[in-house]
């Protein structure tokens, strides 16, 4: 579904993607894992047009990613939940809501789309006047994913979902993740998290200073040495 | 009491102009981040349009249908061909846009003066000096007429800005930039956009002021910093926050003028700024959070 091959990004003179390669398929959860500073999030901003790799294809249903605006990315169905959230602080939740929905497809069904994600999240239908900055961690990652979902994703990338929550928000991020996927949305989860992810993803892959390293199902690469000895302390 | 109602008046009358200002400039402060120091200018050369269509007999009023669109060009001009250009360069932080619009407020003097001379013109109108009472208190008529534009403008940009998806996308942008773009917002046509729309604005404010002000090429400045003193008052990149700080401004300059002596004008206006500075930094943006 989204191919991704051979790309080298550069943050002006400093390379910080060498190479890298993955695949994701159709309705499956991958994940990305590495430490702080892989690579990680730049992949991710790859994707979504943030930044443009000066070698190599990212792919998508046969289309080429890779030389197009965010805008276009978006507007193909491949939807970013930027790390640590970024929603709008000053505009409400609706507002923030609606924000996801600004390509010509997703906004002739924005009000369907809503009554979906306050469906999904029922907190947000609360708080939905509320300005975004005012809410709590957790509710504003919730904001955020059900900002990505007005979009009406094909594949959703989240970048560190996770990033300064409490264990069971980080448990409930992660099963909303897992409900997005048996609603038919591809989900590509980018995490720190290496123990919880492996044990939830259909495959993933490791990525080390900007190199993919391994790949494989989350099982086989929970039992692989070096990720036991370098992620998961044992 | 009837010269304090009057001042009062006179003030709020001013206020409503001086809003118009201050919301062309706390947009473009608020999306890209820099005061735009040309923007006197831009209402000068606004006024300039409105005198030249005015020797050829068009309203005032009708001639701002003229020089909204005209500025609005010419603010999506500067954006896209003077100030975009600046952000790819690397090594220069948009802070140094600043000069840029130095720059440019400069030139654009320098071209009115050579066309016009820096001699006052002067529009005269039906309405100029005409007056109406409401009790003790006269109105003038081209100030009043002037304030209901004003706010009508003031008005339904601020629901531009709250109830369209481009309004929106202008706000977003504001608040983050890289959020917005991963929304599928594109910033630097947002950029161009509110440029235009900050230009235009402050056009509609020189046209409105024209018949009861004289025009000369170096008003440019004074109104830059009055623009500047009333997006600082109301908190930068703040809609509702510029309308409290131009009826502030235009309050405080009219008290200034009655109870001080007119010479005291700027000096009460000033005062007002530093004190806000100093009591209530941020602005009135503060209290009124939008």
């Amino acid at each position: 579904m989204l191919k991704v091959s051979g790309i080298d990004v550069f943050y002006g003179d400093l390379q910080v993607l060498w190479d890298v390669s993955f695949e994701v398929r159709e309705k499956e959860i991958l994940v990305l894992v590495g430490a702080n500073g892989a690579g990680k999030s730049t992949t991710l901003k790859t994707i979504s047009g943030l930044l443009t790799p000066r070698k190599g294809t990212i792919e998508f249903d046969g289309v080429r990613l890779d030389q197009l605006s965010p805008d276009r990315v978006i507007g193909r169905g491949v939807v970013h939940v930027p790390e640590a959230r970024r929603l709008f602080p000053e505009m409400s939740v609706e507002e923030n809501l609606i924000m996801g929905s600004l390509s010509p497809e997703a906004k002739k069904k924005r009000y369907e789309t809503m009554d979906w994600v306050y469906e999904l999240f029922p907190r947000m239908k609360e708080r939905r006047k509320q300005a975004a900055g005012t809410m709590s961690g957790g509710e504003q990652q919730m904001c955020a994913i059900g900002r990505g979902l007005m979009a009406l994703p094909k594949i959703m990338m989240f970048d560190e979902p996770s990033l300064g929550l409490s264990p069971i928000l980080v448990q409930e991020v992660f099963e909303i993740a897992k409900r997005i996927n048996r609603e038919g949305v591809t989900v590509m989860l980018v995490e720190q998290n290496v123990r919880q992810t492996l044990a939830m993803c259909d495959r993933a892959y490791v990525l080390e200073n900007g190199r993919v390293v391994l790949e494989g199902t989350g099982k086989n690469l929970m039992d692989d040495p070096h990720v036991k000895e370098a992620y998961l302390g044992i | 009491m009837d010269v304090f109602l009057q001042t009062l008046v006179a003030g709020i009358l001013k206020g409503g102009l001086y809003a118009l200002i201050g919301i062309g400039m706390t947009l473009i402060m608020g999306v890209m981040g820099i005061i735009n120091l040309a923007h006197g200018q831009l209402m000068m050369l606004a006024m300039y349009v409105t005198f030249v269509l005015s020797t050829m007999g068009v309203d005032p009023y009708f001639a701002l249908l003229i020089a909204m669109p005209l500025l609005f060009l010419l603010g999506v001009a500067i954006q896209k061909f003077l100030l975009n250009p600046l952000i790819k360069a690397d090594t220069i932080l948009p802070e140094n846009q600043v000069p840029m619009t130095v720059g440019i407020g400069m030139v654009l003097t320098e071209i009115v003066r050579f066309i016009f001379s820096s001699d006052y013109k002067y529009i005269t109108t039906t309405y100029s000096n005409q007056t109406f009472y409401f009790g003790n208190i006269s109105f003038s008529s081209a100030l009043t007429i002037a304030f209901v534009i004003a706010i009508t403008f003031t008005v339904a940009m601020f629901f531009f800005l709250i109830k369209t998806d481009l309004g929106r996308s202008i706000r977003a942008t504001a608040q983050d930039k890289d959020a917005a773009t991963l929304m599928g917002v594109n910033t630097g046509r947002i950029t161009v956009i509110t440029f235009g729309l900050g230009s235009g604005l402050v056009a509609a404010a020189g046209c409105l002021l024209a018949p009861v002000y004289y025009i000369f090429p170096d008003l440019g400045g004074p109104f830059t910093a009055k623009a500047f003193i009333i997006t600082i008052l109301g908190g930068l990149g703040s809609t509702v926050g510029a309308i409290f700080g131009g009826v502030t401004l235009g309050l405080a300059e009219s008290m200034g003028a009655t109870y001080f002596g007119m010479e005291y004008e700027d000096i009460i206006g000033l005062t007002i700024f530093v004190l806000v500075l100093l009591f209530l930094p941020g602005g009135f943006k503060r209290l009124t959070k939008i």
